[in-house]
């Protein structure tokens, strides 16, 4: 079989982590091969090196049409013939199509102007060639996200492609739009170009693919024709890892008090990007921790935000057996509710005030006289909270800005902690902080709930929910496809009622 | 590095304490204060009239006004937003006292009816951005207009001139002791808002709202709420300079307080505010409005054309907050 990429041995290490370990991947020309993992397998970074954003490890080696290459930089990459359709649209909304297809390098008539009628006729034979049937001299703003989708891959196409990366194309579309570009996919195939296609539907996987291949912590574990998988196998290969282990199980402390309880919750507007909620319900009992698992874009922060008053919902939400309305956070605040959210940046945290300042913000009440803050009380109660969660700061008076994002993270925590709420919503609680202050933020967890505090904690990082939950709800599209208790709750299952 | 670091005070060195005056200088407020200091020992140098208590008063009267409404802008703009109605709010409420002292109301009435005007301000400001959620510098760009062409049409282009009663016009022109009753009403408000800046809850969900909206509103901070309060402070405050205004003067014209928005803004930034939100300090403002009055007397005293002050004002304001830039590139960015 003639290869038109070949990669062998490819490793990438940024300071401290090691992306990519031993990473072989043959793709044959006009074959549909489809890349498998778990968020952090490092498919991104494998992407990253095939377009030239990335230079991986000395020592492996890249094959384009049976030529060694080193991928310098994307401009390389598209002169060798790879693009990629990434999962944000790369489009100017206020350009046309055709504006669009050939941004960069229009053809140029007389007197260095753009040469609009070629520019035109050039779109439309590479939009017919696709069967698209979209004007070159539309708007871009005005077309679906599927149908910007088909002006990126006309873009790609354009520039005689020879390989289409493609990561989560059908993440933002419609069911209908998607089959669309099944279909287009299959025709690039046929026209002998290669496609990369990175998906976690495993109905998709199994419908477009002619071979897959599974990366997990940075390696290849398998490859091998579409025809020879399972749904149970695949699942296996991408989750099975020795990663478990490192966090202990922890003892339950949930009781039978049902303290939350969610009723058909949804968004009031759906959106047209991120997931479309719907007819949400579950329980949080008291001393619980109630796990959240689900893929980008199942809805899992949507639900909390809603949960929290921070995003419109419907649905009914009681508290203690008491029927509430939450429509801003300071209400959902009141109740006693606490939200550690996901961004620590963008909404955790006012990075220009000092640690003193934003651990107080939550429960400034506490230290007033009148409306006057008591410095010496806010300064020691947060000289406390920097003693026992091990926050390194040299002082409460530093600046946010100049912490590691460890240490801002359990700043975060503290200020929600210190405030005793009775429900604490954590969002990827360890999302971008190292392996040993991920461990202690587990144990923190648990020592909250030991205290009674029922937590509800949302992760894509899958150990790390099965370490920690008592109950574990799953998600997928806006829904809820499974709620399993700890002893049924296995990778395979979880996984597959995330994606199956 | 705290400066007033409790414990340390008590057996404080020689050395540490050059070494904390010298922490003082990262303090925007302490350089804006000693640029003036220089500026002042400048224009002495050249003519002995600059240090006496006359014209110092007549100086410390001449930016007191500016200086009042800037405490109110520079509440607003920690929040991360803008107020272009004050030069308006301030002429309006002047022009509505003015008019009731004329039909006969007592002076308690018609101080009243001036401050009402600053709450209406205020209070239209605030809720179409909080409500409707115009950008505050278009919501206030509106009030502004609206609020000068109310004083066109009421008066003509005519000033008004009523009679007042004399202990009226104590309030601008009145002096306690040497000084000023504006200066005093100017610091008396000064250490009232910095002290609620700095101590209280209330200034503390300003500064927060203004350094990151989002993640003060997900702390609980009721941020719509803190917004209408600043701006209704900030109006509120500029209808009392317009009252005190009047005083001074005893007429209300229809251009009065006309562009003054633009030295309150200037004030607050030379005293450090930014207007990205967050950062910002009351005093830091009264002092930026002090640089700028100190300058225009210097230009006035040495015979410089008056027109170059307005081009000598723009200079300051460049090199104040091209410094504060420059530092904070330098310094890895505090603030």
């Amino acid at each position: 079989m003639s290869h038109f990429l070949e990669m062998r041995g490819i490793a990438k290490t940024f300071p401290g982590v090691k992306a990519l370990n031993r990473v072989d991947l043959q793709l044959a020309r006009g074959e549909v091969h489809v890349l498998a993992g778990e968020n952090g397998a490092g498919k991104s970074t494998l992407m990253k090196i095939m377009t030239g954003v990335y230079r991986a490890d000395p020592g492996g080696v890249i094959r384009v049409d049976g030529q060694d290459v080193v991928i310098r930089d994307p401009v390389h990459a598209s002169a060798l013939g790879i693009s990629i359709i990434y999962q944000e649209l790369a489009v100017v909304n206020n350009l046309t199509v055709a504006e669009n297809i050939y941004l960069a390098r229009e053809p140029l008539g007389a007197g260095g102007l753009i040469d609009s009628r070629r520019m035109n006729a050039d779109a439309k034979a590479v939009l017919a060639e696709l069967d698209m049937n979209i004007e070159p001299t539309a708007k871009v703003g005005n077309l679906s996200i599927g149908q910007k989708q088909m002006v990126e891959i006309a873009r790609a196409i354009s520039y005689r492609s020879k390989l289409i990366i493609m990561d989560e194309p059908t993440a933002s579309l419609s069911h209908h739009e998607a089959s669309t570009l099944m279909r287009m996919v299959r025709k690039l195939a046929s026209q002998n170009v290669s496609v990369v296609y990175i998906s976690h539907r495993l109905d998709e996987i199994f419908e477009i693919g002619d071979r897959v291949t599974v990366l997990r912590d940075g390696e290849t574990v398998d490859t091998r024709p579409i025809g020879d998988m399972t749904r149970d196998i695949l699942v296996r290969k991408m989750v099975d890892r020795d990663m478990s282990q490192l966090f202990g199980k922890h003892n339950s402390h949930a009781t039978r008090d049902v303290l939350l309880s969610v009723r058909g919750l949804g968004l009031k507007r759906p959106t047209l990007r991120g997931a479309r909620v719907a007819d949400v319900s579950f329980d949080l009992h008291k001393g619980e921790v109630l796990g959240f698992f689900g893929l980008v874009g199942s809805g899992r922060t949507e639900i909390m935000e809603m949960v929290f008053g921070s995003r419109p919902s419907v649905g009914e939400i009681r508290v203690e057996g008491q029927k509430v309305s939450i429509r801003e956070p300071s209400q959902a605040i009141d109740l006693g509710i606490g939200f550690v959210t996901e961004d620590r940046k963008e909404m955790g945290l006012v990075l220009g005030m000092s640690v003193r300042e934003n651990f107080s913000l939550t429960h400034l009440s506490d230290y007033c006289t009148m409306g006057v803050v008591q410095r010496r009380r806010e300064t020691n109660a947060c000289r406390a909270y920097i003693r026992s969660l091990g926050i390194k700061t040299p002082s409460p008076e530093q600046k946010l800005l100049t912490l590691s994002g460890g240490n801002q993270q359990k700043v975060v925590i503290a200020k929600w902690v210190a405030r005793k709420p009775r429900i604490l919503i954590v969002d990827e609680p360890t999302r971008g902080i190292d392996i040993g202050a991920k461990a202690e933020v587990h144990a923190l967890l648990n020592r909250l709930a030991e205290d009674g505090m029922s937590i509800i904690v949302v992760s894509s990082d899958l150990p790390e929910v099965l370490a920690i939950s008592d109950r574990v709800v799953i998600l997928k599209e806006g829904r809820i496809t499974g709620i399993l208790d700890r002893e049924d709750a296995t990778q395979e299952r979880v996984m597959l009622a995330a994606t199956g | 590095m705290s400066v007033s670091d409790n414990k340390a005070t008590l057996e404080k060195s020689p050395a540490r304490i050059w070494h904390d005056l010298y922490q003082l200088r990262h303090v925007r407020e302490v350089n804006v204060l000693i640029a003036m200091l220089i500026v002042g020992a400048l224009i002495s140098l050249w003519t002995p009239y600059f240090l006496t208590t006359n014209n110092l008063m007549g100086v410390f009267r001449a930016f007191s006004l500016t200086a009042i409404m800037s405490i109110g802008m520079v509440m607003v703009i920690v929040t991360g937003g803008i107020d272009l109605s004050v030069g308006s709010a301030m002429g309006l409420a002047s022009l509505v006292t003015a008019l009731c002292f004329g039909a006969g109301y007592s002076t308690g009435a018609s101080i009243g009816a001036g401050v009402a005007v600053g709450i209406v301000f205020g209070l239209s400001n605030g809720l179409l951005i909080t409500a409707i959620g115009l950008p505050p510098f278009i919501a206030t760009l509106g009030t502004l207009s609206i609020g000068r062409g109310m004083m066109y049409m009421v008066t003509r282009g005519v000033p008004v001139t009523p009679e007042t009663p004399d202990a009226f016009s104590l309030l601008g022109q009145g002096y306690v002791g040497p000084v000023p009753v504006p200066v005093v009403i100017m610091l008396i408000l000064m250490v009232l808002f910095a002290l609620i800046m700095k101590r209280t809850r209330f200034g503390r969900h300003v500064y927060a709202t203004g350094g990151n909206e989002q993640a003060a509103r997900l702390s609980g901070v009721k941020t719509n709420r803190v917004k209408l309060a600043v701006y209704m402070l900030s109006s509120t405050i500029a209808s009392l300079a317009g009252i005190i205004g009047f005083s001074r003067y005893l007429t209300a014209e229809p251009a009065s307080g006309f562009g003054s928005e633009l030295d309150v803004i200037a004030a607050a930034a030379i005293g450090g505010a930014s207007l990205a939100g967050g950062v910002g300090s009351v005093t830091g403002a009264v002092i930026g409005a002090a640089l700028v009055g100190v300058i225009a007397n210097g230009v006035v005293l040495l015979n410089i054309n008056t027109y170059a002050q307005q081009a000598i004002t723009g200079g300051v304001i460049l090199i104040a907050v091209s410094l504060d830039v420059l530092r904070n590139k330098l310094t890895g960015g505090n603030g």
